[in-house]
């Protein structure tokens, strides 16, 4: 009885906040007189809506931040909401989006059945953006980024191949020395969504890999290094030879870390990209988005069987719930969705994030039009 | 009266939260080191392992050099330069433990792994028994360097403890001992130190629980890798700190959530047991106090 009263009394002080509040037209943009007939609280998002809420909470996934923090100052000018995004782990967004502490969680992880349970009402995690894992090491005197096979991948993760000039490595680097100097993995010692995408893209090409660590954020490590953040992975890996670790595609890049090439699902090496990332989703076909307990790995999208995709990919969520129980703060965070997703995408690339295939970009607006409040749609789409 | 109480409070909330693992792993937790988060096998050796294999090499590592840094400062420098430079080491005690562990990782680890290890492996590392503690690939991601990062951050301490110690112990003990016709060492050896050993080992105790609960620097250079408990000091290692620092925020499901809780009871133990011990020894070293001694 006491959540929902002080919900209330909370939601209609932020109203008469919204009310009350400094006058329209400082941020109004010239496009909003043109749309004047259209209702202000529809999507696309153009101006600010008096029955929106003023302050919403969401916190997740790390790997996001940058690019919800630029969309967040954009939709603020648009809008005048404040949304305050804490970028703690995907783990710690699943936790806080269950224990309702925030009014909306981040993952770039699917959820696990257990999780998926803990959850009252049902769920929605719908895709924002798309990102990528790649590996990277220190080979004295190699310069040609080295292949990989996803079986050496998986090999070496295993500690089952030992040195650079093993033949399975080998053989599909023709025409590069590789030493023979032993190979010291390194891995994320922090629980962590790129380890998530790691370790699920390894169980999916490797059985043995599957049965002995398989997935997570945090695994048990068949042996190797382990440092701290994208950073802590890095240095380890700079600073000695013979050393491989996975980071971020764009940590790598923003770094000028070289990586290699993987052999992906269709057996093309593709070279990762922005673009061989969003190519990884042109496949998808929605498993009703993470509502339906036991379809959540279907969200994962490793190892695609699309021509020219990276295979270490994966989308990066947000976790909404089926029904707010708080309408003003749902249409808040819809519009903030539903802009995310639509204008938000143009600012991906140069943030470093792929962005979503249209496919992927129409099968969420459903989604986001079909969350409710109360029962009631929440959503209204201008024309 | 509000100490003692929010130690229990802590103590009660860290069992509550770490009853699932406790009733779920019982005994097989303290002495097993797989921890498999996927598969919920949760065993804490290897983590209490690394906290006292880098516990003790610091206190090792840092004693000597802050007790005769304090001996120097006290009984042998001159006047001048005493203030300043124990001011100066002093000073090592409010550096960040972050600033540290980007020191060690960016300085410290590189020099490890081609020189002081290698050197190590090739001297020491040749010897029976003591040979295995320098087995492996050096790759500076390890105990070893861990614990040094350890001895550095604990050295003021322990150095600043000393030297109040040294200071305290009257001058009458220095001059019967000199009147005797002994030499500068001599009473310092003979009639300083034995006077001061309780506070001196109070100051190391001090060290220890400093030592206990690092968390970031040691994070950043052991290696963070519970694989196995091979006696060699060149394998990475992890701490139990280490360890709750790095997979607390991810731990998603409740028997995960609880088995991290469980490290902190452990460390809340082993901490209150080291503290006890070091009791007892500063209580019998007291004790064993020159019979003559000035009190």
């Amino acid at each position: 009885m006491k959540k929902p009263l002080i919900a209330s009394i909370l939601a209609f002080a932020t109203l008469l906040a919204a009310c009350g509040g400094s006058p329209p037209g400082g941020t109004s943009t010239p496009g909003s007189a043109a749309s004047a007939a259209a209702d202000p609280c529809g999507v696309p998002v153009r101006a600010k809506c008096p029955t929106e809420a003023q302050n919403v909470t969401g916190a997740g996934a790390t790997f996001p931040g940058p690019l919800y923090t630029k969309w967040i100052d954009q939709y603020n000018l648009l809008t005048g909401v404040q949304i305050n995004y804490q970028a703690i782990g995907s783990g710690g967004g699943i936790k806080n989006f269950t224990e309702k502490t925030v009014d909306f969680g981040a993952s770039d992880v699917p959820l696990t059945d257990a999780q998926f349970d803990t959850i009252a009402g049902g769920l929605y995690m719908v895709p924002m953006a798309l990102g990528s894992v790649v590996p990277t090491y220190n080979v004295p005197n190699v310069t040609a980024p080295i292949k990989f096979t996803p079986d050496a991948l998986a090999g070496i993760y295993l500690e089952q191949i030992k040195k650079w000039n093993d033949p399975k490595i080998t053989a599909e680097n023709p025409g590069v020395t590789l030493p023979d100097l032993a190979i010291t993995t390194v891995h994320r010692s922090d629980g962590s969504g790129t380890t998530g995408v790691f370790t699920d893209y390894l169980s999916k090409i490797s059985p043995d890999w599957k049965s002995k660590v398989g997935s997570g954020t945090t695994v048990n490590w068949p042996g190797g290094v382990g440092g701290s953040g994208n950073a802590g992975v890095a240095g380890a890996v700079k600073n000695q030879p013979g050393t491989i670790g996975y980071v971020e595609l764009i940590y790598a890049i923003q770094n000028k870390l070289g990586y290699g090439v993987v052999k992906n699902a269709a057996g093309k090496y593709v070279e990762a990209s922005l673009d061989s990332t969003t190519k990884a989703a042109d496949a998808f076909v929605s498993p009703d988005f993470g509502s339906l307990k036991g379809q959540q790995t279907k969200l994962s999208i490793t190892n695609s069987a699309t021509a020219d995709a990276w295979p270490i990919s994966t989308f990066t969520f947000l976790l909404l719930p089926k029904d707010f129980s708080d309408k003003s703060k749902g249409l808040a965070i819809l519009r903030f969705a539903w802009y995310g997703t639509h204008e938000g995408q143009a600012f991906a690339k140069d943030l470093g994030y792929a962005p979503l295939p249209s496919a992927v970009q129409k099968a969420a607006e459903d989604v986001l039009r079909s969350i409710t409040s109360g029962g009631g749609k929440v959503l209204k789409v201008n024309s | 009266m509000l100490v003692p109480l929010t130690l229990v409070a802590i103590t009660v909330l860290i069992l509550i939260d770490s009853w699932p693992a406790l009733t779920t792993y019982g005994i097989s937790y303290f002495a097993t080191t797989e921890w498999d988060p996927v598969k919920l096998v949760f065993g804490a050796a290897a983590y209490v392992y690394g906290t006292l294999v880098t516990t003790i090499i610091a206190v090792v590592l840092a004693t000597p050099v802050a007790v005769g840094a304090a001996i120097y400062l006290t009984e042998f420098a001159p006047r001048a330069v005493r203030a300043p430079v124990a001011f100066t080491i002093e000073l090592l005690a409010y550096i960040p433990s972050i600033v540290y562990g980007l020191w060690a990782i960016f300085v410290m680890v590189p020099v490890m792994r081609s020189v002081i290890e290698p050197g190590l492996q090739s001297t020491l590392g040749q010897l029976p028994l003591v040979g295995k503690l320098f087995s492996g690939t050096p790759i500076g991601l390890d105990l070893l360097s861990g614990g040094i990062v350890l001895a550095i951050m604990i050295l003021p301490i322990l150095m600043a403890v000393s030297r109040e110690v040294l200071l305290a112990v009257p001058p009458t003990q220095r001059e019967a001992m000199i009147g005797l016709g002994a030499t500068r060492w001599e009473a310092v050896s003979r009639a300083v130190l034995p006077y001061a050993r309780p506070g001196i080992i109070g100051g190391a105790v001090l060290g220890v629980a400093r030592a206990f609960g690092e968390t970031m620097a040691v994070t950043m250079v052991v290696g963070n890798s519970s694989r196995d408990i091979s006696g060699s000091l060149f394998v990475p290692g992890y701490t139990m700190a280490s360890a709750i620092a790095n997979q607390f925020v991810e731990a998603d499901s409740e028997l995960y959530f609880s088995a991290i809780v469980e490290i902190a009871l452990v460390l809340l133990f082993v901490a209150i047991l080291v503290n006890s011990v070091a009791r007892v020894l500063i209580r019998r070293s007291i004790a064993d106090r020159p019979a003559g001694a000035v009190v």
